[in-house]
């Protein structure tokens, strides 16, 4: 039996085929769903699509930005007002990649992927669902947790802080192979300054958890402190805690867990 | 941009060459760019169905019991294929030369002994329903305890992998469970050297990773033939096993192959083509079968892992006095070609160095990890990691310069070799120099002018006195013939070799061996003289 | 289960075929019009030998749902040859050798042409970064970048 495809003009539509029959999978870009077709995943009998305008669209005027799920990252790196997630949308995969995956099917690819959420999580991100109750704005990090129970939940848009200036937001995808190639560790920071000192500060890494994390302790290390050599070797040594690596072919849980704080320092010293 | 060095050896090479140093173009080139090569897969066939495996989930197990009763309902299933359906369910690949015993089912009948092990086959319209009934299938399982580790595998009470070798080594000539070089004395050498270095190397198995993935379309043809388009590297060699394992004349199958979209070793083990024929036998339809990136990734073949062990003894002034050499060759859950793969391990052996005292053993192992086959030099590859890392730490030991060190320690023409070969047309010492130079690499005025040609021979030529093993000898082999054994004289096909290698002066003092002298060529082991 | 109807434009000439629910564009394109230049490699977008242009964006066949491509123009190598005459860039390919075994070079072509057809006379960068999602495992990109390069110079004649 071949899968059926459910095409809806409205997100709303599409929302309800996805909660209401649990073989159901929402396609966007297709480098997921596609995916696990091909490789002969039987679990999926509904592919669900949506036509919705308001999936694609970007509102980047304001201090917090908003992207639609549907968003690719060919379309991120085309928008000149979204220049500060310009690095984590260039990691991903090569130009067909880009010009496919999307910014709400990012939320839900697994490590070694996944690295555009790396950057929404640092940005304080929050996710807007629509479920078979309605709709609703969770934070990122709730969603994340909950990530193997949101497949029947349909992601509109997402939602994070604009950096107040370049220096404030810093990301660095560490992989075996340039330019492309899935993550070995994947680190985002957000340091926004008042007076000099680092206010609410947030730190998101990739591939050292069976989600993207807060590298809570390292993020306390740094708060209320200004950016200088001894606040940044806390927080490097810091960066391990909390988190729970896994072994894969690109890299062992030993080698995530030894090179994450020396990136960490990189990335806060501003090293290449 | 390539630079040919034609100064080198000028006087010994026949130089009136057309091709070498000129761009040709790829026959196949066009093909190419215009995407009209045509590969296994590019043959659409009408009513053409789909074969799938339904693959082991354990690393060792007993299967007891294969439940198939909602996958044989499931939509779309034309055939489920067991292993008591194909007709001889035990090879092995090189049996097709008289090497080596059986010792692979196509599909696993009582035991699995890697994970990803093919158990069934189902052929169905789509490979969709395919997948399908794959997921409708319940194997039982009784794991067994599984080895992973060459040397676990070897320890007394290590879980036998594969019962038609229960030690867990190939068995060479029915008799011996490992390669063997022995050449002077090593642990005297070791005992007088003024230095003495042991250290231990591994490679990991080596996926080859080709973009296209194995694969087969078999279809029946007129006269009860069938026309099979095939990925693999070794056409007629895939023709003879599925003639083996199918039970028919080879001349059954018309096999269509040559272009491969990126083989490096991966596509020689007749993989796909036995169960996509055995399909199309029993549906009358035309039958593809091929492998999912996964499936590649994860169950096609590697480069095999090797552990390797080196003592070695060094002078002061840098000579290597002995060498010896523990080595072990992860052949995975089957033989494949790794019993090959430990040959040339030894065949190795010591490098390319001349050195006086040589001791080696190199074991092929099974153990419950996926069967290695070939890939690029696959048995020297490791052995020449651990050997150059060996050398740059001797040069280190001793404080000399680690490219002049590899000349002092060069072969030169006219040695002997630890096989009892007098090395000629030697030229390391000419490598070296080169890429020394290349690489601005300060080298002593004594090392830029040795030469391979010169200081070779005379004492170096001799074969010293070797100790016999004082474990009791195997008792003497059985009337296997192989390919290392003397092959009846009859239809040894020589090559043509232009021009005919001179005769080798005898070596002094030859050993009471096989007589040797006919060269014979064979597509797995390449010329070899014997 | 019924199937379902699909019109596209493929290399400038309109076709019509019944697609199963489910079915990817390269599965589309080789088993339903007989297009084999694009190739299967992984059908996960790690190889990018599926690659075809779709309304001129460079995009992995592969994973494209078949009927998202209604009313759309597709491109393949298939389409690339300007009548007897090879594309400069088929030109460049073969005479800088940039193809061994020749089963990436599709998708290679492909992404060398979404790369020029918007900036013809790219950076070395520029084309290492055009062809990173496309993988040759015999180890060839060096002719495959200059061979690009060649072609954005007008160092090839068609």
């Amino acid at each position: 039996m071949a899968v059926t495809v459910k095409t809806f003009v409205s997100a709303s539509e599409a929302a309800g085929a996805l909660s209401s029959d649990r073989t159901a999978r929402y396609l966007g870009g297709g480098t997921l769903v596609m995916r696990a077709l091909n490789e002969g995943d039987v679990s999926i009998s509904i592919v669900v699509r949506a036509q919705d305008q308001a999936l694609t669209r970007i509102d980047a005027s304001g201090p917090r930005i908003t992207l639609g799920a549907g968003v690719t990252f060919a379309r991120v790196l085309a928008e000149r007002d979204l220049a500060f997630l310009h690095a984590p949308a260039r990691s991903i995969g090569g130009p067909a990649v880009r010009n496919m995956g999307t910014v709400g099917g990012n939320l839900f690819a697994l490590s070694p992927y996944g690295d555009f959420t790396v950057a929404l999580l640092a940005l304080d991100a929050t996710v807007a669902v629509q479920g078979g109750f309605g709709a609703r704005d969770i934070p990122i990090e709730e969603f994340l947790q909950a990530r193997e129970r949101q497949t029947g939940t349909l992601v509109l848009s997402v939602s994070c802080t604009r950096p107040a200036n370049t220096e404030s937001f810093r990301y660095r995808k560490i992989a075996r192979i340039k330019p492309k190639g899935g993550s070995v560790i994947t680190l985002a920071a957000h340091l926004p300054l008042s007076g000099g000192r680092i206010a609410g500060a947030r730190i998101a890494l990739g591939s050292m958890a069976p989600t993207q994390i807060r590298a809570r302790a390292a993020e306390r290390a740094l708060e209320g402190r200004s950016l200088d050599a001894a606040t940044i070797a806390a927080a490097a040594s810091a960066a391990t805690e909390g988190t729970s690596p896994s072994d894969n072919a690109l890299g062992s849980a030993w080698y995530r867990r030894e090179i994450v704080g020396v990136h960490l320092r990189r990335l806060l010293s501003g090293q290449e | 941009m390539l630079e040919l060095r034609k100064d080198i050896f000028a006087d010994e090479r026949d130089d009136n060459l057309k091709e070498i140093g000129k761009g040709t173009q790829r026959q196949d080139m066009l093909g190419h760019v215009t995407g009209t090569s045509s590969y296994f897969n590019d043959h659409k066939l009408q009513g053409m169905l789909h074969l799938k495996v339904v693959r082991s989930t354990q690393a060792h197990a007993r299967i007891r019991r294969i439940d198939t009763t909602d996958a044989e309902r499931s939509a779309g299933v034309r055939r489920i294929i067991r292993g008591t359906d194909v007709p001889v369910n035990l090879n092995t690949l090189l049996s097709l030369i008289n090497f080596g015993k059986d010792d692979e089912p196509s599909l696993a009948v009582d035991k699995v002994r890697y994970k990803g092990e093919p158990i069934l086959a189902i052929v169905a319209d789509s490979e969709h329903e395919a997948f399908e009934a794959i997921a409708k299938v319940k194997v039982d399982y009784e794991p067994l305890p599984a080895v992973f580790d060459v040397e676990d595998a070897l320890k007394s009470g290590a879980p036998v992998v594969n019962e038609t070798y229960p030690k867990n080594t190939f068995i060479y000539h029915d008799v011996y469970d490992h390669q063997r070089l022995r050449f002077g004395d090593a642990d005297a050498a070791l005992a007088s050297a003024d230095h003495v270095l042991e250290q231990r190397y591994q490679m990991s198995p080596i996926e080859h990773a080709p973009t296209e993935t194995n694969g087969a379309i078999a279809a029946p043809d007129t006269n009860g033939r069938y026309v099979v388009y095939t990925s693999t590297q070794a056409l007629f060699f895939s023709v003879d096993t599925c003639a083996k394992i199918l039970d028919v004349p080879s001349n059954t199958f018309h096999f269509i192959g040559g272009t491969v979209g990126g083989g490096f070793g991966g596509k020689v083990d007749t993989l796909t083509e036995p169960l996509a024929i055995l399909g199309a036998m029993l549906t009358g339809r035309p039958v593809r079968y091929v492998f999912g990136r996964e499936e590649e990734m994860q169950y096609g073949p590697p480069r095999g892992a090797e552990r390797i062990y080196i003592k070695d003894g060094v002078m002061r002034d840098g000579r290597v006095v002995a060498r010896k050499i523990r080595a072990y060759f992860d052949s995975g859950a089957y033989t494949r070609l790794s019993s090959y793969a430990a040959v040339k391990c030894a065949a190795h052996l010591p490098g390319p160095y001349t050195i006086p005292n040589v001791y080696g053993d190199v074991y092929c192992v099974f153990t419950n990890r996926t069967p290695a086959t070939a890939m690029r030099g696959f048995g020297v590859t490791a052995m020449d990691f651990a050997i150059e890392c060996q050398m740059d730490k001797l040069a280190n030991l001793v404080g000399m310069d680690p490219m002049e060190f590899r000349i002092l320690n060069a072969y030169r023409d006219g040695d002997m070799k630890a096989h009892r070969r007098e090395a000629k047309n030697t030229a390391l010492i000419e490598c070296v120099q080169v890429a020394a130079e290349k690489a601005k690499w300060p080298i002593r005025d004594e090392f830029r002018r040795a030469s391979s040609r010169k200081d070779g021979g005379g004492s170096r030529a001799a074969i010293p006195p070797t100790p016999t093993d004082s474990r009791a000898r195997p008792a003497a082999p059985a009337q296997q013939r192989t390919s290392y054994d003397r092959a009846p004289v009859t239809a040894t096909r020589e090559p043509p070799r232009d021009p005919p290698p001179p005769a080798p002066p005898p070596p002094p003092p030859r050993p009471a061996a096989p007589s040797h002298g006919a060269t014979r060529f064979s597509s797995v082991f390449g010329t070899r003289r014997r | 289960m019924a199937k379902i109807p699909l019109q596209f434009r493929h290399n400038g000439r309109d076709v019509a075929i019944f697609v199963d629910g489910g079915t990817n564009l390269l599965v589309a394109l080789r088993e339903l019009i007989g297009d084999m230049t694009p190739k299967f490699g992984c059908g996960q977008g790690g190889c990018g030998t599926c690659s075809v242009l779709i309304d001129g964006e460079l995009h992995l066949s592969c994973l494209t749902l078949a009927e998202t491509v209604a009313g759309r123009s597709i491109e393949t190598l298939d389409g690339m040859k300007q009548g007897p005459n090879l594309h400069p860039l088929q030109r460049a390919f073969a005479d800088n050798f940039a193809a061994q075994c020749g089963y990436c070079t599709p998708g290679m072509l492909m992404a060398a042409k979404a790369l020029l057809d918007r900036n013809p006379s790219p950076s070395r960068d520029e084309v290492v970064e055009a062809i990173s999602g496309n993988i040759c495992r015999c180890t060839g990109y060096e002719p495959i970048i200059n061979a690009i390069l060649a072609a954005a110079g007008g160092r090839v004649s068609a």
